[in-house]
C-alpha cells in the first residue's frame, strides 16, 4: 500500500478509461430510461399493442362499412370478398364491427389502468415511506380491496346505473383494481427506505415530497411500468366479460358486446365462427401482446429468468446437464483425466539428487 | 381468471408480509407448535374485511338513484309486512330513520341470518336461494381450482427444473391460454365439444327433469355435465400457476443451498422436490389465496355460459331482473367464502413455512 | 469551531417478537472542530447507531446531546442548520449513491438545498468540490454511479458531504468495502480535508490500525459500552481494558510476525550445527 505520487496522477489513474463524457443529451436519457423495453419480447409486445392503437385511432378510416349498417340482404355471410369477416344476423359487417369496437377497449384499458396505477402509486409508496400504525392501516386498506372479490362488486355497481359513460366503468374499473400494485409498490418502497442513498437525502435535510418523487420513484419504475400493463390486461378482460353479460349496455361496440349479440343469436350453435372466432382472438392477442411486454420487464428487473435458460443451453452444447452434481467431468476431457493421474515424474526430481 | 397482474417481485412482495418478524437464528422449539399468534392476526383482518364488505353493502343502493329500488317494491307488492320492513332496510329505503338507525337495523339483519326474500324466486328466503346454490358452486370451482393448481404447479417446478430444454416452450403457450377470456373459451368448449362433437351436453348440471338425489346414475350425470366447465376453467387459468412456479423455481435453483445439496451427491429427484419445489411452492400459496377473488370472477362467468345452477348464474339473474335482494346477498355470500378460503390458505402456508412456527417461541 | 457533546446517551430498540434491545448504554463523548476522533468496535457494537443519532435518523431513548451548548433541535430551520453543520460519509459507495442520478446531480442538491452558494455559481462549486476529492471534473460529472469505480464514488460521496460546508463530519466506516489497495488514498483524503477545513471528524471503524493512524483519540465500544477512550496511540499501544486487548491481538500485524518467525528461525539454526541450505 504506497501513497500515490501526487493528486493529479491519482486523478488519471482512478478514472476509467473511457472516451469522450458523453453529454447525456435528452433523447439518450429518454432511451436509457426505457431500457427496460429493450428485448426481442418486449419489442413484439410493443409492435402488436402498437398496432391495436393504430386500428382504434383510424377506426373511421380503415372499416369498409359503418359498424351499424343493416342489409337485410346478406344476413349471416360467411366471410366473402365484399364482407371479409361476414356479416352479422343483420347483415351488418362483422370486420366493421370489430375494428370499431377496439375503439372502446383501448380506452377503458387504458384509462382504467392509469386510474389504478396512480391511487397504487399514491397509497402503496405512501404506505411504504410511513412507518408505524400509518403504515400499517394502508395495508389494511389495500388488502381489503385485494380481498373483496371484485367481479361481484363491479356487477353490482354497474347494474345500478342505466347508461354509463365509457369514463364511468373506466374509474370503476380501476378503483376496484388498484390494490394489487399498491401492495407490491409497498413491499417495494418499504426495502428501498432502508437503502443508504435514501438515509442520505434524508440525512441533508431533503425535503419529503422531493424524496418520494425524485429519488425513489425512478427506482421504482420498473415495477410500476409491469403493474400498469397488468392491469391493462386485466381491466380489457374485465371489460369484456361485463360487456358479453350485458350488464353495461350494448350501444357502445366493444369486442364484448359483439360476442353478446353472437351468442344471443345463437351463433355458436349454429357454427357461424366468423362472428365469433374474431372478437374471442383479438381480445386473447392484446393479452398476449401485453404479456410479452411484462416478460421483458420481470426478464429485465430479474436477470436470472432471462439467463437460466441460455445458461443451460450453452452448458448442454458442452455436454453437460446444467442439473449434474457439481464435479461432473466434461466427456471430452475424460482421456485427458485419465492419462494425467498416470504417476509423471517431476522434472526437477530428476536434476537433482533425491533428499 | 387468474391474477394477470405482474409476477414481479412475488417473492419479496409476498415474504415482506409474511416475515414480520425477523429471522434471527433462534433454534427451531417444537416444530409442530400452532402459530396463533400469525394466525390470530390473519383471522382479525379478514373480519375487519367482512365488516368491510357489509357496510359497502350497506351503502351501495343507498347510493344508487333511490327511485328505481321505489318502483321496484312498488311493482310486487304481494309480500308479507315483516318482509317488506327488511327489504326496506336492506336496500335502503328507511330514509325516515337516521343513517345510523338505518346501519344498526342493517347489522341485526345480518347477525340473524336475515338477508330479505327473493322477489324472482317466488319470495323464499334469499339465504334459502343462495344455499341451494352454493354447493354447485363450490364443487365445480373447488374441484377445478385445486386440479389447475395441482397440475401448473407441479409441472412450473419440472419446467423451471429443466430450463432450457423444449419444455419451455410450454411457458408462451400456457400464457397464451390464459389471456383467453374464460368465457369465450367456454363458447368455444361448447361450440366445438357440445355442438358439433356431442361429446358432453350443451349446459346445466344435470339433465332437464331430473330430480337431485343420491343414486349413482344421478353423480354420474353431473359429472358429465361438470366436465366442459371444469375442464375449461383448468385450461384457462392452468398458465398462470405453471409461470409464477417456473419463475420461483428459477430463482430458488440459483440459490447456494441447492448448490450445496447438489455437491453432497443428493440424488435429483430429492433436490428438485425436497429442496427446490418444496421453497418455491411458499410464494405459489400465497398467490393462490390472493388470486381467489379473480377465481370466483371466472366462475360466475363460467357458470353463465354453461347455465350452472351455482351462485354465478344467481347473481346474474338477479342482475337482470333487479332482484336487489338477492344481488347483495350472493355478494356477501361471496366474500364470506373467499375469506374461508383465504384463512385455509393462510393456515396452510403456516404449517408449510418452518419461519412462522419458528417466531412462535 | 463547533462542538458537539454526546452526553449519556441510551438507545433501546423494541424488536418485535423478541424484546428490548439495548444498542448504546449511557455513552458520552465530545466532538470538536480540528480533531478525529476513532470509534473503533466490532460490528454490532452499536457503531451505527451512533451515527444515525448524530445524523438525527434516529433519536436516544435517554440522555441528551447538544451542539455549542445548546440541545440540538429537532425540526424546522433549526433542524436545518444543523443539518448543514453536520454531514455524514456512508460504508457502501454504491448504495450511498442513487444509481439514477448523475454525479452533478449529486453534488448540486446540497447546494441548492442549503442555498450555500448563488445560483449561477453552483456549476463552478460542483466542479471546485470533486477536485478538491482529487477528482477530475469532466470526467465524472456526467457520469452515474454505476460507471464509476468503488473509490471514486466514495470520494464523490465525501464531496458531497462537504458541499455544505460542515463543521462536523461523521465517516461511518469510509473504507471498509473498497480495495485494500486504494484505502489508505481516501484516507489520506479524509485526513487532508480535515486539516485544511478544520472538522471535527468522527472516524467509525473497526480497524485498529487505521484509527491509530488519522485519530487523535480513540474510543473503543463494546456491546454499546464505551470500555477504553484515550489519546490514540495510547489505547491502541498500551491498551489497559481485555476487550481492547482482545481486539488488538485479533487484528493482523505483519511486522510482529516477520519479527516472530526470524527469532525463531535463527534459534532453530543455532541448535543445528552444520547444514547449509
Amino acid at each position: 500500500m504506497t501513497a500515490p505520487a501526487d493528486s493529479s496522477t491519482l486523478a488519471v489513474r482512478t478514472a476509467k478509461p473511457l472516451d469522450e463524457p458523453r453529454q447525456a443529451s435528452f433523447w439518450t436519457r429518454i432511451v436509457s430510461a426505457f431500457a427496460m423495453f429493450r428485448n426481442g419480447k418486449s419489442i413484439t409486445g410493443l409492435a402488436i399493442l402498437g398496432f391495436f392503437v393504430l386500428v382504434a385511432i383510424l377506426a373511421d378510416v380503415i372499416a369498409p362499412y359503418p359498424p351499424t349498417k343493416v342489409d337485410n340482404t346478406a344476413r349471416f355471410q360467411p366471410p366473402s370478398l365484399a364482407h371479409w369477416l361476414g356479416t352479422t344476423h343483420i347483415g351488418e359487417d362483422v370486420l366493421s364491427q370489430v375494428i370499431h369496437g377496439t375503439r372502446g377497449i383501448i380506452v377503458v384499458g387504458f384509462l382504467a389502468a392509469i386510474i389504478a396505477t396512480v391511487i397504487a402509486i399514491t397509497v402503496g409508496v405512501i404506505a411504504g415511506y410511513l412507518t408505524g400504525w400509518r403504515s400499517e392501516s394502508l395495508s389494511a386498506l389495500t388488502n381489503v380491496f385485494l380481498v373483496i372479490p371484485g367481479l361481484p362488486l363491479i356487477i353490482i355497481v354497474a347494474s345500478m346505473f342505466e347508461d354509463p359513460p365509457l369514463w364511468l366503468v373506466a374509474a370503476v374499473l380501476g378503483i376496484t383494481g388498484w390494490a394489487w400494485g399498491g401492495r407490491v409498490l409497498r413491499a417495494q418502497t418499504m426495502s428501498l427506505r432502508n437503502r443508504d442513498f435514501i438515509q442520505a437525502a434524508r440525512a441533508n435535510g431533503e425535503p419529503l415530497r422531493r424524496i418520494i418523487t425524485v429519488e425513489m420513484l425512478p427506482n421504482l419504475m420498473a415495477l410500476i411500468a409491469a403493474s400498469f400493463v397488468g392491469t391493462v390486461t386485466a381491466a380489457i378482460l374485465t371489460l369484456t366479460t361485463l360487456s358479453y353479460i350485458g350488464v353495461i349496455p350494448v350501444n357502445t361496440y366493444n369486442w364484448g358486446t359483439i360476442l353478446n349479440w353472437a351468442s344471443a343469436q345463437g351463433a355458436f350453435r349454429q357454427n357461424q365462427w366468423w362472428w365469433y372466432l374474431p372478437p374471442g382472438l383479438c381480445i386473447a392477442f392484446i393479452g398476449v401482446a401485453l404479456a410479452l411486454i411484462n416478460f421483458g420487464i420481470d426478464e429485465y428487473v430479474n436477470p436470472r429468468l432471462r439467463s437460466a435458460g441460455e445458461r443451460a443451453r450453452a452448458m448442454k452444447k458442452k455436454g453437460l446437464d446444467v442439473n449434474d452434481a457439481v464435479t461432473v467431468i466434461r466427456p471430452d476431457l475424460a482421456s485427458v483425466v485419465r492419462t494425467a493421474s498416470a504417476p509423471q515424474p517431476y522434472e526437477s526430481d530428476l536434476k537433482e539428487p533425491a533428499r | 381468471m387468474t391474477a394477470v397482474e405482474p409476477h414481479l417481485a412475488d417473492a419479496d412482495a409476498l415474504q415482506a408480509d409474511a416475515l414480520e418478524v425477523g429471522t434471527t437464528a433462534t433454534t427451531a422449539q417444537g416444530r409442530s407448535r400452532v402459530p396463533w399468534r400469525f394466525l390470530a392476526n390473519r383471522a382479525l383482518f379478514y373480519l375487519f374485511t367482512l365488516w368491510a364488505a357489509i357496510t359497502i353493502n350497506f351503502f351501495l343502493p343507498r347510493m344508487m338513484k333511490g327511485d328505481a329500488v321505489d318502483q321496484y317494491l312498488a311493482r310486487n307488492r304481494n309480500v308479507s309486512p315483516e318482509a317488506a320492513e327488511a327489504l326496506r332496510a336492506l336496500l335502503g329505503l328507511d330514509t325516515d330513520k337516521t343513517l345510523l338507525q338505518q346501519y344498526f337495523d342493517y347489522w341485526g339483519l345480518m347477525l340473524r341470518g336475515d338477508l330479505g326474500i327473493s322477489l324472482l324466486h317466488g319470495m323464499r328466503p334469499v339465504t334459502e336461494v343462495i344455499s341451494q346454490a352454493l354447493p354447485w358452486t363450490i364443487g365445480l370451482v373447488g374441484f377445478a381450482t385445486i386440479v389447475s393448481f395441482a397440475i401448473g404447479t407441479i409441472g412450473g417446478a419440472f419446467v423451471g427444473w429443466r430450463r432450457g430444454s423444449r419444455l419451455d416452450a410450454l411457458v408462451p403457450i400456457t400464457t397464451f391460454l390464459s389471456t383467453i377470456p374464460y368465457f369465450w373459451l367456454g363458447l368455444l368448449a361448447i361450440a366445438a365439444f357440445s355442438v358439433n362433437l356431442k361429446w358432453f351436453p350443451i349446459g346445466k348440471a344435470y339433465g332437464v327433469g331430473v330430480r337431485p338425489e343420491w343414486t349413482l346414475e344421478f353423480v354420474g350425470q353431473v359429472i358429465h355435465h361438470g366436465a366442459l366447465p371444469a375442464l375449461t376453467i383448468v385450461i384457462a387459468s392452468l398458465g398462470g400457476w405453471m409461470l409464477g412456479m417456473r419463475n420461483m423455481m428459477l430463482t430458488v435453483l440459483d440459490e447456494d443451498y441447492i448448490m450445496v445439496a447438489q455437491a453432497k451427491g443428493m440424488p435429483n429427484r430429492r433436490v428438485l422436490w425436497g429442496y427446490a419445489a418444496r421453497n418455491a411452492v411458499l410464494p405459489q400459496i400465497q398467490s393462490f389465496a390472493l388470486s381467489i377473488g379473480f377465481i370466483v370472477g371466472g366462475t360466475i362467468v363460467m357458470e353463465m355460459v354453461f347455465s350452472y345452477p351455482g351462485v354465478g348464474k344467481l347473481l346474474l339473474d338477479a342482475t337482470n331482473a333487479k332482484d336487489y335482494a338477492l344481488m347483495q346477498g350472493v355478494f356477501l355470500v361471496i366474500t364470506l367464502s373467499v375469506l374461508v378460503a383465504n384463512l385455509l390458505a393462510d393456515l396452510a402456508y403456516a404449517f408449510l413455512d418452518p419461519r412462522t412456527r419458528q417466531t412462535e417461541a | 469551531m463547533s462542538i458537539l457533546e454526546f452526553d449519556h446517551v441510551s438507545k433501546i430498540y423494541n424488536v418485535r417478537g423478541a424484546g428490548r434491545m439495548k444498542a448504546l448504554d449511557d455513552v458520552s463523548f465530545t466532538l470538536e472542530s480540528g480533531r478525529t476522533i476513532g470509534l473503533v468496535g466490532q460490528s454490532g457494537s452499536g457503531k451505527s447507531t451512533i451515527a444515525k443519532i448524530l445524523t438525527q435518523l434516529e433519536t436516544p431513548t435517554s440522555g441528551e446531546i447538544r451542539l455549542d451548548g445548546a440541545p440540538i433541535p429537532r425540526r424546522g430551520r433549526g433542524l436545518r442548520s444543523y443539518r448543514q453543520q453536520l454531514r455524514m460519509v456512508f460504508q457502501d459507495p454504491f448504495a450511498s449513491l442513487n444509481p439514477y442520478h448523475s454525479i452533478r446531480y449529486h453534488i448540486e442538491r446540497p447546494l441548492r438545498l442549503d442555498d450555500v452558494v448563488p445560483k449561477q455559481q453552483t456549476e463552478r462549486e460542483v466542479r471546485r468540490l470533486l477536485e478538491r476529492v482529487q477528482l477530475v471534473p469532466d470526467t465524472v460529472i456526467d457520469r452515474r454511479p454505476h460507471e464509476l469505480s468503488g473509490g471514486q464514488r466514495q470520494r464523490v460521496a465525501i464531496a458531497r458531504a462537504l458541499a455544505s460546508r460542515p463543521h462536523l463530519l461523521v465517516a461511518d466506516e469510509p473504507v471498509s468495502m473498497l480495495d485494500v489497495s486504494i484505502r489508505l488514498g481516501v484516507l489520506n483524503l479524509l485526513a487532508d480535508l480535515q486539516r485544511e477545513e478544520g472538522l471535527g471528524v468522527l472516524y467509525i471503524t473497526h480497524d485498529l490500525a487505521t484509527a491509530r493512524h488519522f485519530s487523535d483519540e480513540v474510543i473503543v465500544l463494546n456491546q454499546g459500552r464505551i470500555v477504553e477512550r484515550g489519546p490514540a496511540d495510547d489505547v491502541i499501544l498500551n491498551p489497559q481494558n481485555a476487550y481492547t486487548r482482545e481486539l488488538r491481538a485479533a487484528s493482523p500485524d505483519p511486522e510482529n510476525w516477520f519479527l516472530s518467525k526470524e527469532r525463531s528461525d535463527a534459534s532453530k539454526d543455532a541448535s543445528t550445527t552444520g547444514g547449509t541450505r
